[in-house]
């Protein structure tokens, strides 16, 4: 299924950072939600600026226009304020991009272990992103960092605790 | 040695002395002359030499007699020495000490030192050469090639000295000048100081001085360029001048503005109200000024500054919210607008039109597009 643009994306104002408050606000929301909805279409989980600023997302052939290196800067700060950014260097080069929040994919993550009634027993991380038992979930495939935070979210809540095992990670539900 | 002739020291009347140096002896070629201690004397025309212990002693060598000379170190056992080389001796010489002499050449012992000064006011006097410098009378001679070298040698002498006096002459007037110059800049210094002092004694003492007296005062100090802090504090007051002229403008700005759609920018309100006054021009301090003080006279005018910095001079019946329903009218039917599209859509200036998409997207009704094709404007679909 290929990716389907938000209006906005054929829209020439959309790439230049208006200047009237109101309508800044309502432009980064859009911006905010379309970059999520890439990501998560194609499944990218980490974004590196220099790249992103050449892709499809905030540069438009057809339309010709390109957003502005500022701008891009403000709508990954936007980002990074809602929780759905975090940066992996202090250059703010590379960031990693969680267009499902780690709270969000705990919440399913856990789910999907009470259904099945697996509370009280462990997983090693492995088991829950590559294991044939969650083929359909949607955490399935998820990278290693991205459902660490998820369990260390789930930990909060004392639904769950990360041990070590052996060489490896683990985790009990409860 | 032989081009030595008797003297009797005494300089002559244009000679004047330059160096002595004792303790001096003198050498016909290389041998030791008889004249073995002695004063050696440099004037601007001669070398003389006088005896140390027979002061009548006294010798004496044009300078025009040298060809060149040149510094001898000193040895073990040897004094400095300058080696003088001279021109053939002249057929027609006065009598000297020697007759005849085998060589071209005299050497100067300095027994006693001296020899680094001396060479050195030596070889100035050489450059000078003053002992050519003969009077202008002299000078219309019947002349021989040497006679007449020497007369151009002169001329050159007296052009470069000529160019050199008018030089200094030069450098004199220019620093006086300048001198009147930095005291006129005390002076006004002071003046503005004075006034300034003034200006603040004015403004403490605000009841004591009348209206008039001051309105006065801040005329001359306004014609004197100083910006007085008085008109500006007390906004109501301006000079009398700014008030009829600010009634003045509401009549004659009334008919172009109508005809402009209700605003002008204050650059063509300054063109237009010149054009028409031909003499007496106004100043744009002048008119800003008068300007400002619309509202307060109540006149139908208003001077309107927007965000950008533009002024303009709107009349009072301008209706703002039509002028931006208009503007997003146009740009909706036409998809987007720059700012010229419109100006020439609507007949204003660019100016005024771009003012105008500017507060409509102020105000949220439309947006911008901002690339290297320029600035546009589209309805706000946000």
């Amino acid at each position: 299924m290929s990716f389907e643009w938000p209006w906005q994306y054929n829209f020439p104002p959309f790439f230049t950072l208006q200047p009237n408050a109101d309508t800044r606000q309502k432009q980064l929301v859009a911006w905010c939600s379309l970059v999520l909805t890439y990501c998560r279409h194609h499944k990218i989980y980490t974004l590196d600026v220099m790249e992103a600023q050449e892709s499809p997302i905030f540069n438009n052939k057809k339309i010709e226009r390109k957003l502005p290196t500022d701008a891009v800067q403000i709508i990954f700060e936007e980002l990074r304020k809602k929780g759905n950014l975090e940066w992996i260097d202090k250059n703010k080069s590379r960031c990693l991009i969680m267009w499902r929040r780690p709270e969000e994919w705990g919440k399913l993550i856990y789910q999907w272990v009470s259904k099945n009634g697996m509370t009280n027993s462990v997983f090693t991380l492995y088991e829950l992103s590559n294991g044939d038992d969650t083929v359909k979930e949607e955490f399935h495939g998820l990278e290693e960092w991205m459902l660490l935070k998820s369990l260390q979210a789930l930990q909060l809540e004392q639904k769950a605790e990360i041990m070590a095992l052996n060489d490896s990670k683990g985790v009990k539900f409860f | 040695m032989d081009r030595f002739i008797w003297a009797n020291g005494l300089l002559e009347i244009n000679e004047t002395l330059v160096i002595q140096q004792r303790g001096v002896r003198l050498y016909d070629g290389d041998e030791k002359a008889k004249f073995d201690m002695g004063t050696l004397l440099l004037s601007t025309h001669r070398l003389l030499w006088r005896d140390a212990k027979n002061h009548e002693c006294c010798i004496a060598i044009p300078l025009s007699q040298i060809v060149f000379f040149e510094e001898q170190a000193a040895g073990i056992g040897k004094s400095a020495k300058i080696v003088v080389h001279l021109h053939p001796a002249s057929a027609n010489r006065e009598p000297g000490p020697y007759q005849s002499s085998p060589y071209n050449y005299i050497k100067l012992s300095f027994r006693e030192h001296g020899q680094i000064e001396f060479y050195r006011r030596l070889t100035e006097t050489m450059t000078q050469r003053r002992w050519e410098r003969v009077p202008a009378s002299q000078l219309i001679q019947p002349t021989n090639t040497s006679q007449a070298g020497r007369t151009r040698a002169v001329g050159i002498v007296g052009i470069e000295r000529k160019l050199e006096e008018k030089r200094k002459e030069t450098d004199k007037n220019i620093s006086e000048a300048f001198e009147d110059l930095s005291k006129l800049m005390e002076k006004a210094k002071e003046m503005v100081e004075l006034s300034k002092s003034i200006a603040n004694k004015i403004k403490d003492k605000q009841g004591d001085i009348t209206e008039d007296e001051t309105i006065r005062f801040k005329s001359y100090l306004l014609s004197m360029g100083i910006a007085n802090p008085v008109t500006r504090e007390t906004h109501g007051s301006g000079t009398h001048y700014h008030l009829q002229l600010a009634k003045q403008l509401a009549q004659i700005l009334q008919t172009p503005l109508e005809e402009r759609g209700g605003m002008m920018a204050l650059t063509e309100v300054y063109c237009l109200v010149n054009r028409a006054r031909g003499m007496e021009l106004l100043s744009p301090e002048d008119l800003v000024n008068a300007c400002k003080l619309f509202e307060n006279l109540k006149l139908p005018l208003r001077l309107r500054i927007f965000d950008s910095g533009v002024m303009v001079v709107q009349l009072q019946s301008h209706n703002e919210q039509e002028m931006i329903t208009s503007a997003v009218d146009n740009v909706s039917d036409k998809g987007s607008l720059t700012a010229e599209e419109l100006a020439k859509l609507l007949g204003i200036s660019v100016l005024l039109s771009k003012e105008r998409l500017l507060l409509a997207e102020k105000m949220g009704n439309l947006c911008r597009d901002d690339s290297v094709e320029g600035l546009r404007f589209y309805p706000n679909l946000f």
